[in-house]
């Protein structure tokens, strides 16, 4: 395999479980680099496990998560650490430092890595402005709206300049309209930047607008990956029960619990 | 049979709480020979634990040095040993009641804001933040806490040493009438060198054992807003316990 080719993420072999449920049974998953992929699935289907399996926020019972062909999981928690210099994640309720004003939140990556205070500012104005929030430096978490806290989360993900870009419900208790201006900036972002994006969402709509490759995750285990513009017309019953947002279907409503269909 | 699993299970989650808290510590103290330290949290954190504590500590101390000299005057009082009463409340505070109360009341401001700080930070994703930034939650948000509380601890154990005898003074002298000069006397007359220490040693390993406490109940918080909540009780009610059960073996390790 040349290098052009090789997969910016593989996954090999993912299982977790938390006592008698398997959350994720063998997940194998490539993500090629600059590609952005959705990971679609119920609530409790284990996309956030996956997401954190993959950063090392959560220990997995078995597995492989290559990033440029080097096994994250088989490192020590300093080398961990070195290597999340590498990506930027957007958690779903933002994770925003309360304690800190919105500047220090975007730049913190930068602050603690030895970038003086005079340049770690200038490049988080640089990007709250990339977001649409100039002059918003100096204000604190709890001031800001939940779109705001959205875009300044998403801010400080990229500040840093990393390769890989995480979005955990990016769009999730956002009115339509934020929405679409989120879904429009992680667009721009896999558009401008040419950043692998993983993003995890239910939200149908910015599944389809943001996304090359769509990952739909069911009983534990990858149940079907296709390209984002062929899902409205895929006929797989589990995909159609769950785009179409039936509670009737394969998947068991009252046994989503990973072994339900 | 019921009663015998239950107590198996209690006995099991104890070892396990206490497993963990030990492999916290050690997992903490391991970051204090690399850097970077972060001096401006630590100091932050002291000013925390110290500064802003100073109010309930001293009222504590001064109430409790009164409230000691005027019960054994009582009893001396019987026996016409009333000059032996500055002996007690020195003694006393120097020994005992300075360490512990000031670690009771610590452990209730402190132990309870350091587990719910950083259970609100774990619920609301903060602690996987810092991870995502390449940060060490271990080292940004546990060490500076734990240093804070073991350092400050026996600064706060000195200055309610000093308030706790002055208490004593006020009440034996001021509504007491005992000689102040035979009062000061008999403070210094008795005590050693080892009595102060004994208590400072005390009061380090209580602001450890509250830091560790508070910091582990929070870091492993889990389940929203109850989850702070029952993380928050743990930490004040574990930590006192903690204190009054280590106090024990403490005095009996130094004095024994």
């Amino acid at each position: 395999m040349s290098e052009a080719q090789q997969p910016r993420i593989r996954i090999r072999g993912l299982c977790k479980r938390f006592g008698d449920k398997v959350v994720l049974d063998g997940i194998d998953l490539d993500v090629m680099p600059g590609e952005s992929m959705t990971v679609i699935g119920m609530s409790g289907s284990g996309k956030s496990v996956l997401i954190k399996c993959i950063l090392g926020l959560m220990k997995p019972d078995a597995g492989e998560v290559l990033v440029d062909g080097e096994n994250w999981l088989g490192l020590d928690e300093y080398e961990q650490l070195k290597r999340m210099r590498r990506v930027g994640m957007l958690f779903q309720g933002s994770a925003l430092f309360d304690s800190l004003p919105v500047w220090e939140n975007v730049a913190f990556a930068l602050l603690h890595h030895g970038e003086s205070r005079e340049a770690a500012r200038s490049r988080a104005s640089e990007v709250l402005e990339w977001v649409d929030l100039p002059g918003i430096e100096e204000k604190m978490p709890a001031e800001l709206s939940g779109g705001m806290a959205k875009r300044v989360g998403l801010a400080r993900a990229i500040c840093h300049k990393p390769d890989i870009v995480f979005f955990d419900e990016p769009t999730t208790g956002l009115d339509p309209i934020m929405s679409d201006v989120i879904n429009r900036l992680i667009v721009r972002l896999h558009r401008d930047f040419d950043s692998t994006i993983v993003t995890i969402t239910h939200d149908m709509k910015s599944a389809k607008m943001i996304s090359d490759t769509i990952t739909m995750l069911a009983h534990a285990r990858i149940h079907r990956q296709l390209p984002a513009n062929k899902l409205e017309s895929d006929q797989d019953p589990v995909v159609r029960q769950f785009i179409e947002g039936r509670a009737e279907g394969p998947i068991n409503v009252s046994e989503r619990n990973g072994t339900g269909t | 049979m019921s009663w015998l699993q239950g107590f198996g299970a209690w006995i099991e989650e104890i070892l396990a709480h206490l497993g963990l808290y030990a492999s916290f510590l050690g997992r903490t103290l391991k970051r204090l020979g690399s850097r970077p330290l972060y001096w401006r949290l630590i100091v932050q954190q002291a000013e925390m634990v110290g500064v802003q504590s100073l109010p309930v500590v001293l009222l504590t101390a001064l109430f409790t040095g009164m409230v000691l000299a005027l019960q054994s005057y009582i009893a001396f009082h019987r026996f016409g040993a009333e000059s032996m009463v500055a002996v007690v409340v020195s003694l006393s505070m120097l020994r005992e009641l300075g360490p512990v109360l000031v670690g009771l009341m610590v452990s209730g401001r402190v132990g309870a804001s350091f587990a719910a700080e950083l259970g609100t930070m774990r619920v609301s994703e903060q602690i996987d933040a810092l991870w995502t930034l390449s940060t060490d939650p271990v080292r940004y948000l546990i060490l500076p806490r734990l240093l804070a509380a073991t350092l400050m601890l026996p600064l706060l154990v000195i200055v309610a040493d000093m308030i706790g005898i002055t208490g004593g003074y006020v009440i034996s002298v001021g509504m007491l009438h005992q000689n102040p000069s035979v009062y000061i006397d008999k403070t210094t007359l008795y005590l050693q060198l080892n009595d102060f220490y004994s208590g400072l040693v005390k009061a380090g390993f209580f602001g450890m054992l509250i830091g560790l406490i508070g910091c582990t109940e929070g870091f492993y918080c889990r389940g929203g807003a109850a989850g702070v909540g029952r993380a928050t009780t743990r930490a004040v009610v574990i930590a006192s316990m903690s204190i009054l059960v280590s106090d024990y073996f403490l005095t009996a390790w130094m004095f024994g």
